[in-house]
């Protein structure tokens, strides 16, 4: 079981693929036989003794027994703790209705904001964009937004300021630009200088100082969801002589 | 289920955009999207792919009894389908508002246009005639449906053969296409739709809008041409008021197009048939194995830099006078966290605070020595390549300025890097 998913670790599998639980033939006599665990991540699915793959992508792995599917999906699935970009949709009393790219809409407390009294009310208009993280998040209740972080800071979060563009790439890219040394930002960074702001939930926000790199910006970003690394460096090249 | 909505900051982003003559893929105003044309392995069956919009086209035919009004004429039917498949906006077998405006615009442009001879549809007068049924599917939605649709359609036309019939006294009989060639529609012009969106109360014009355009702009126009510059249909949507010269300027840019979107479909369908001829595999078949991963192909974006010489050389000169600091920080209104109002952004920026003096101290030799490091560079580069590459090597120059350091995270860390190997060399 280990070893059969331990060979398939960077290939491409497809939904349906699957790997059965069934003990391999021989059985080491020395050592005592221990029961193999294994956590399994977003993508492969357990069912009865066959662990299934529900998702198209690229097997991963994080030793000691972490497995999961590494995909280029665009539909969001909330999970809490995760920050998002959220656009305020509704604001009806005290909380307002905010999409996140899921299936239904989140809401958030006009007091989840950093200073936020019954008197001073944040000042938040229907279309705007907040940065925010998930509180509740679970299938079975309607997603709960806060702006503030566990002891009542902002900590980056809250409403945008005016100008930049949003723009929504696969869920894939966002995590390697959160990635800690992400190569994507160490050449995006030798450009132009600008704002980005990374949602969880595959939306990206990027103001620079004129409208002409904010583009730039938005259509590298949108085209490196499918290139490889050395593509995406030629291009980068590219635009920083301006030769594109 | 719910479109995603468009925040104010995509719309104030799109207009400012549009007012700089600016658009999101980087096209010109009057240019068209990537327009690709292929065929299904059967007869009358079409894919048009504009951008990222993409429509199937389905031609099929069927004797029924014609209307009582006209016994000898063909009955052209259109139907439009908007699947979930498009858009998530889209509902499944409901009729929109926006299912029943393409329809009525699709038969306008193609049935009252007259461009069918419906007459040589008609088998035994008042008995027997052809019904045409033209499916529109939208496979997926990135704005402009009506011009992809309207080309989709006439091309699926042009493409399909109905099956031959022979009459024998009474008895009518239609043969298989093993028997009798089937015999093409006969074709008199070919119209094609050609979409403008109206900005600003009709200032700024756009033609082919995607999504995000047609969310944002005031009033559509759309012309249906063929290309003899015959208008077939016009109509106007959003209730803006057009001025004369606007909508002259219009048709002669439709005009334009239409000639070349006429050539783009004749230039397809005389492939097609010479791939017919030769027996090689042709249409669908053929298209479908170079699209084994569909979900992650996607065509090079192109990113206009037309005038980035004229801006990297206003930062130069721009880059002397001192970097623009906010003597006091701006506190933001309580209650409100704020992203880019220029606030100092405070995310994982404090480690840069230290060891900001001792890179200082040499900040100065070391930024003469990334000079001449780059004239090197500069030089070398000459040799071999044509493009003038000096004003931006220039522009690094500026980002690599000790003084903008705070401004660019990753660029300090290696340049602390540089200042401790400085260090280094001097013990």
């Amino acid at each position: 079981m280990f070893s059969s998913l331990k060979d398939k670790v960077g290939q491409v599998l497809l939904p349906g693929d699957e790997f059965s639980f069934q003990a391999d033939d021989t059985i080491s006599l020395s050592g005592p036989v221990k029961p193999e665990k294994m956590v399994c991540g977003p993508g492969l699915r357990r069912s009865g003794d066959r662990l299934l793959v529900c998702k198209s992508g690229v097997l991963r792995h994080k030793p000691p027994n972490m497995f999961w599917m590494d995909s280029q999906q665009r539909r969001y699935v909330p999970v809490k703790g995760e920050t998002v970009i959220g656009i305020v949709t509704v604001k009806s009393g005290d909380v307002f209705k905010v999409d996140f790219g899921g299936s239904e809409q989140a809401s958030l407390s006009y007091l989840a904001f950093e200073g936020a009294t019954k008197r001073n009310r944040p000042n938040v208009q229907v279309g705007d964009l907040v940065f925010a993280q998930f509180l509740v998040a679970n299938k079975d209740m309607e997603p709960e937004l806060v702006c503030v972080d566990s002891v009542g800071r902002a900590n980056g979060m809250g409403v945008f300021g005016s100008g930049g563009l949003l723009f929504t790439v696969s869920l894939g890219l966002v995590r390697r630009l959160l990635a800690p040394h992400s190569d994507v930002l160490q050449d995006l960074q030798q450009l132009f200088p600008c704002e980005l702001v990374v949602g969880m939930n595959g939306r990206l926000w990027v103001k620079s100082s004129s409208l002409q790199r904010t583009l730039v910006i938005a259509n590298l970003l949108q085209s490196c969801d499918t290139m490889t690394a050395p593509q995406r460096q030629t291009l980068f090249r590219r635009v920083a002589q301006g030769a594109l | 289920m719910k479109d995603t909505p468009l925040s104010n900051c995509e719309r104030d982003f799109l207009l400012k955009a549009i007012e700089e003559k600016k658009r999101l893929d980087g096209r010109q105003t009057y240019d068209y999207r990537k327009m690709k044309i292929t065929f299904g392995t059967d007869f009358g069956c079409c894919f048009v792919d504009l951008g990222k919009t993409r429509v199937m086209a389905q031609v099929s035919s069927e004797l029924v009894t014609p209307k009582e009004s006209r016994p000898n004429e063909g009955i052209m039917f259109f139907n439009i389908e908007l699947s979930p498949m498009a858009s998530p906006a889209f509902e499944q077998g409901r009729q929109s508002e926006l299912s029943v405006k393409l329809n009525r615009q699709l038969e306008r442009c193609l049935r009252n246009s007259k461009c069918i001879d419906t007459e040589s549809l008609c088998v035994v007068s008042g008995e027997k005639v052809w019904q045409i049924r033209v499916d529109v599917h939208m496979l997926n939605h990135d704005g402009n449906l009506m011009d992809a649709a309207s080309i989709a359609a006439i091309t699926a036309l042009c493409h399909f053969r109905r099956p031959d019939v022979g009459i024998q006294g009474d008895e009518v009989t239609v043969f298989s296409p093993e028997e009798r060639d089937p015999i093409p529609l006969s074709i008199y012009h070919m119209p094609i739709s050609v979409s403008f969106a109206f900005f600003q109360q009709g200032t700024y014009l756009l033609v082919d809008p995607c999504e995000r355009e047609e969310r944002v702009m005031d009033g559509l126009l759309m012309i249906a041409m063929n290309k003899h510059r015959e208008i077939c249909s016009i109509q106007s949507s959003g209730g803006i008021m057009l001025l004369k010269e606007q909508v002259m300027r219009c048709s002669k840019i439709a005009s334009i197009k239409v000639s070349e979107i006429t050539e783009l479909i004749s230039k397809a369908l005389e492939n097609d048939k010479k791939a017919r001829k030769a027996g090689e595999r042709c249409g669908f078949a053929e298209s479908m194995p170079q699209e084994r991963i569909t979900a992650l192909k996607m065509d090079e974006t192109p990113v206009e830099m037309t005038d980035v010489t004229e801006k990297a050389n206003d930062i130069v000169h721009n880059a002397d006078a001192p970097p623009q600091m906010v003597p006091s920080p701006v506190v933001p209104i309580p209650g409100v966290g704020q992203v880019g109002q220029g606030v100092q952004s405070t995310w994982g920026l404090e480690e840069d605070d230290e060891g900001e003096e001792e890179e200082n101290d040499n900040s100065g030799e070391e930024q003469d020595e990334k000079v001449t490091r780059m004239e090197e560079e500069k030089l070398e580069s000459r040799e071999g390549d044509v493009v003038e590459i000096s004003d931006s090597e220039e522009e690094e120059v500026v980002i690599l300025n000790p003084e903008k350091v705070s401004k660019n995270t990753g660029y300090t860390s290696h340049h602390k890097g540089a200042a401790a190997t400085q260090k280094r060399k001097r013990k």
